[in-house]
């Protein structure tokens, strides 16, 4: 079995709002596997999904072979979460932080100290260690919460939306944090709103709209579905018209046939973004 | 056994370290209300009045006592957890984790029912400056001791359930604060109208005065109210599980 995450006919609802409906999907060992849609997608739903923080209305899912359902204990103990929102104590430092979840997680106290210290200065905070959370930064909070999640060695680590509200710099850190995580060979499942964010870091990427799938594949497959070139005309000055194309070279080929009256063309490579609006007409970050 | 202990501490820990951070300031707080009851209602109210045979303020401190440990206990345990589940959001880590409901539940209790003793010991020595109580009775820790249990509990389904800060408010003004005056904490419930005591048998606290006064003065122990007692702390204890169930959805 090559799959550490299994989602079969997963559906979730809350009252009359379905958030989840029959989702399918299966995420590798290793990989890092990220979950892209609009706010209110539904990502955020199966996550909570996936870490037993929500049941699922009907269909199952399996973490590391254990249904999230039927034996919620054994999930918590292979997962690691970081939530897309501060959850911190702000009663403790970050070190008391960090003690509480290993507590929690039944780390020896012989391991405990050390374990901190080590993940503390793997994402660089030793120096904050006896700080309030109030006194991070956005990022080193982000970062503290990635340093607990780590505490008790999850084969999976779930990040919701871990780069929102980061500037520019902190997300790229962020992104290597990440990266040499599923070096290390930890499987990451992570949602985002940030095209970049998607195609920088992940080896798969689902397409997630009102609650259901609509793409899943390698970010240069999706973007082929559509072509890998695209061509962008303001018409008027107003509004853009985006037409896609197999590669530069048809693009080109068809801007050379276009007549002179449009003025700014662009041509440039596809996103995941183009993927998205030709699938649902909108953009990801429309709200 | 071992690893529910375990647990239990894991969870009642970080609220230790924060109360130990806290120690003095808590104590004074929790200490300034009781202390106005005592002389507004012992010295002031109730000077020269005898209730039951016992001078006035023999009389109201055993009540002040349940008041001030139903109080904070509630409070400790309840509005920690609600701001912990609401605001910090950090509750959700907690259950997150491999920690059963129980020790979940438990270490959540137990700081309620651990700042509920303290405060109440703390209350009781400046209680004795002011005047001894004459019989205390073996009961009389064991009263209180039950008496922050089931107010803790009670704090932890309230903060489990509630999904506002206007819920846990609301309820703190229609229920705690109502139950505080009219439970026979300062004044005797033979004095009131039969219907209206009836009423008010319903109240915890009711029971918990009833248990704490009589254990305090030498009067015959009431060992109905001391059942009733424990009968509220069983079923506040399985509500605290469908409560912690429900907050998973």
């Amino acid at each position: 079995m090559d799959e550490i995450i299994a989602i079969r006919n997963l559906t979730k609802t809350y009252k009359d709002v379905r958030a989840v409906q029959e989702l399918n999907l299966n995420v590798n060992h290793g990989e890092i596997f990220g979950f892209l849609g609009p706010n209110g997608a539904g990502k955020t739903t199966t996550i909570r999904v996936l870490t037993t923080l929500a049941k699922p209305s009907s269909g199952s899912v399996w973490v590391s072979g254990f249904d999230v359902a039927k034996e919620p204990d054994k999930v918590k103990k292979v997962i690691g979460v970081v939530q897309q929102h501060l959850t911190l104590d702000l009663d403790l430092n970050v070190r008391e932080n960090m003690e509480l979840h290993a507590r929690l997680h039944h780390i020896s106290s012989s391991d405990r100290k050390q374990r901190i210290a080590e993940l503390l200065e793997y994402v660089g905070l030793t120096k904050q260690s006896e700080k309030m959370v109030e006194e991070l930064s956005g990022g080193m909070k982000k970062a503290a919460m990635i340093a607990r999640a780590l505490i008790h060695k999850p084969k999976v680590l779930f990040l919701d939306e871990p780069t929102v509200g980061l500037d520019v710099q902190t997300r790229r850190r962020i992104w290597d944090l990440i990266r040499s995580l599923s070096g290390n060979g930890t499987t990451i499942f992570l949602t985002t709103h940030y095209i970049e964010e998607a195609e920088a870091l992940c080896q798969r990427v689902g397409i997630v709209n009102e609650g259901r799938l609509i793409a899943l594949g390698q970010p240069s497959e999706l973007r082929k579905t559509v072509g890998m070139a695209t061509v962008e005309i303001l018409v008027d000055g107003k509004f853009t018209r985006y037409e896609h194309f197999p590669d530069r070279e048809a693009a080109t080929h068809y801007v050379q046939s276009l007549s002179s009256d449009a003025k700014t063309i662009i041509i440039r490579d596809s996103s995941l973004e183009d993927v998205f609006v030709e699938l649902t007409g909108k953009k990801v970050d429309e709200d | 056994m071992l690893e529910t202990l375990r647990d239990i501490y894991a969870v009642v820990w970080v609220d230790l370290k924060y109360l130990s951070r806290n120690l003095a300031k808590t104590l004074a707080l929790t200490l300034i209300a009781p202390v106005l009851y005592l002389l507004a209602f012992g010295y002031g109210l109730g000077r020269g009045a005898n209730i039951e045979g016992f001078s006035y303020i023999e009389f109201v401190i055993p009540g002040i006592l349940a008041l001030t440990a139903m109080t904070t206990a509630f409070n400790t345990s309840g509005l920690k957890l609600h701001v912990d589940r609401l605001f910090y959001k950090c509750f959700d880590e907690t259950l997150m984790s491999p920690v059963s409901a129980f020790s979940i539940i438990m270490g959540k209790t137990l700081i309620g029912v651990l700042r509920g003793l303290l405060s109440s010991a703390a209350l009781l020595l400046a209680c004795l400056v002011f005047s001894p109580l004459p019989a205390v009775s073996l009961m009389f820790p064991l009263s209180l001791v039950l008496t922050c249990f089931v107010f803790s509990f009670l704090g932890v389904i309230v903060a489990l359930l509630a999904k506002t800060h206007q819920d846990m408010t609301l309820f703190m003004s229609l229920v705690i604060l109502p139950m505080s005056f009219l439970s026979g904490t300062f004044f005797s419930l033979s004095q009131i109208p039969e219907a209206l005591s009836i009423v008010l048998s319903l109240s915890p606290l009711t029971h918990a005065c009833l248990c704490l006064r009589a254990s305090a003065l030498g009067q015959a122990f009431p060992w109905f109210s001391f059942l009733i007692l424990t009968v509220f702390g069983v079923v506040f204890f399985i509500l605290c599980f469908a409560a912690l169930k429900r907050s998973r959805k």
